[in-house]
């Protein structure tokens, strides 16, 4: 029988959770590196025991951990993330030129050909590359050497590069999403990367349709169709179905278009789902109900999932990387809250329970589905 | 002709609970430092012989200290002392440690 294995990543620690195809029973380990914010982890496709994790801290800055046997056991490795060349000046909040700065690894992104490849996508906003398991790390410079980089200005959260998306059908394109820049995409494997903007409208700027200057907050994909791209903006959620070159918007009848995660079914790709945030102001659910909400038709129409869900007094936040799918049939879907509780349904999101409900605050949930 | 070799000492260096876990280690290390005993030096022989630490008290490529951390000893701030002062003779002689400590921040 199959088995799921869940990565959660939080404010004080890694955790595991672990359950059989059943999803009904889990167990959880950890914490791992407990004391660390853990922004990431996530599995090879290649070897799903190769694990690698992003263990950071305002104290000691950035660790690079990898586990060989699905987390039982954890090596440091790199954790040299030194910009190409003189790095230069991106934009401040204030609109002053401000000198780029490494401040840690929000997501890292394994090849899906080779265990010992890994991409890292770091703030200040650059791509790290390793072809050794996570030792050594290269800038692929060409994104931040954009014409357009001096120009890039931090999000809420710092101008962190939060989503990696390697296509599985073109080994040399890649998407990226930076807060507050916006997407970019590559055709010849990182060497040089095109803002994928155009269809965004973020009302902040002077230019609301400007190149670059969207707050994006995730990007999710499905493997079977890498051209559709499916966007949780700021405000707005949109899609594209020409790999990023232009957007329109889906949100539809959502209560609320802000928030930050967003995935796909496993194996529907235009079932989507997203955690409707009440503002940017505010950072919680409308009402205290806590609800994910579910497109079949990828946008636009959307329904309401509230089995198992709090409905009343809850005033979590979802983060962007907090939300993810198994491949089991029926699919699971997974998410976890900043007030550290992973709800996970078995059956597409009709029904939800929570596995966990005490952790840290989740900054990240990535799910591995194990044979 | 080569000249005498230079002294090696043995420093104490007291470790903050998250870097000893990093590096496997009790609170304390002794170090073998040859040279003058400074501050830089005693932290290129601590990553020298734990390069798991290397990025964690230093940034890389300035080897500035993390803003966050503080290097004390024998009752004296030395954060912001040049990292070519030499350190206290009593940290020279190992009869007191180096502590890095984590600076009291984020409530």
């Amino acid at each position: 029988m199959s088995k799921v294995r869940v990565l959660v990543g939080t404010h004080k620690g890694a955790f595991i959770l672990t359950s059989d195809g059943k999803r009904k029973d889990w167990q959880i380990s950890g914490p791992h590196f407990p004391g660390w914010e853990i922004y990431h982890m996530k599995g090879s496709p290649v070897n799903p025991d190769r694990l690698y994790a992003s263990q950071t801290s305002g104290w000691f800055g950035q660790v690079v951990q990898r586990s060989d046997d699905g987390g039982q056991t954890w090596t440091p490795v790199g954790n040299k993330f030194v910009y190409d060349g003189v790095p230069g000046t991106h934009q401040w909040y204030d609109g002053t030129p401000h000198p780029w700065e490494f401040k840690r690894v929000w997501h890292l992104e394994p090849s899906l050909t080779d265990a010992e490849a890994v991409y890292a996508g770091a703030e200040d906003a650059a791509l790290f590359h390793s072809a050794d398991g996570g030792g050594a790390w290269t800038e692929l410079s060409g994104l931040r050497q954009h014409d357009t980089g001096k120009d890039w200005q931090p999000g809420a959260g710092g101008m962190c590069l939060h989503t990696v998306i390697l296509d599985p059908a073109d080994p040399n394109r890649i998407y990226i999403a930076i807060s507050a820049a916006g997407a970019f995409r590559t055709d010849d494997g990182g060497k040089t990367w095109k803002p994928i903007n155009k269809g965004l409208v973020s009302g902040t700027g002077p230019n609301p349709t400007a190149e670059v200057g969207h707050c994006v907050h995730h990007v999710a994909m499905h493997p079977d169709r890498p051209g559709v791209l499916f966007m949780q903006k700021h405000w707005d959620v949109m899609r594209s179905d020409n790999a990023g070159d232009t957007w329109h918007e889906v949100s539809g009848n959502l209560p609320t278009d802000f928030g930050f995660a967003i995935d796909v079914h496993a194996h529907e790709p235009e079932t989507i789902y997203v955690v409707p945030i009440k503002s940017d102001s505010h950072h919680f659910p409308i009402d205290g109900k806590l609800r994910v909400y579910r497109s079949r038709t990828g946008g636009n129409e959307w329904e309401e999932l509230a089995k198992g869900l709090p409905d009343s007094d809850c005033y979590v936040n979802v983060l962007r990387d907090a939300m993810s799918v198994d491949k089991l049939d029926d699919c699971g879907i997974y998410f976890g809250t900043t007030g550290g509780q992973v709800y996970a349904s078995s059956d597409s999101g009709d029904n939800w329970t929570a596995i966990a409900r005490d952790l840290p605050a989740v900054f990240s949930v990535e799910v591995q589905t194990l044979p | 002709m080569t000249g005498p070799a230079p002294q090696v000492r043995l420093v104490r260096v007291e470790l903050p609970h998250h870097l000893r876990v990093l590096a496997q280690v009790g609170s304390e290390v002794t170090l073998e430092v040859a040279g003058p005993v400074t501050l830089r030096a005693v932290l290129d022989a601590l990553e020298a012989r734990y390069p798991v630490l290397c990025g964690t008290i230093r940034d890389y490529g300035t080897l500035k200290r993390r803003p966050f951390l503080r290097f004390f000893a024998c009752q004296e701030d030395l954060s912001h002392e040049s990292p070519d002062a030499p350190l206290p003779d009593a940290v020279q002689s190992g009869a007191e440690p180096l502590l890095i400590i984590g600076a009291i921040a984020g409530g």
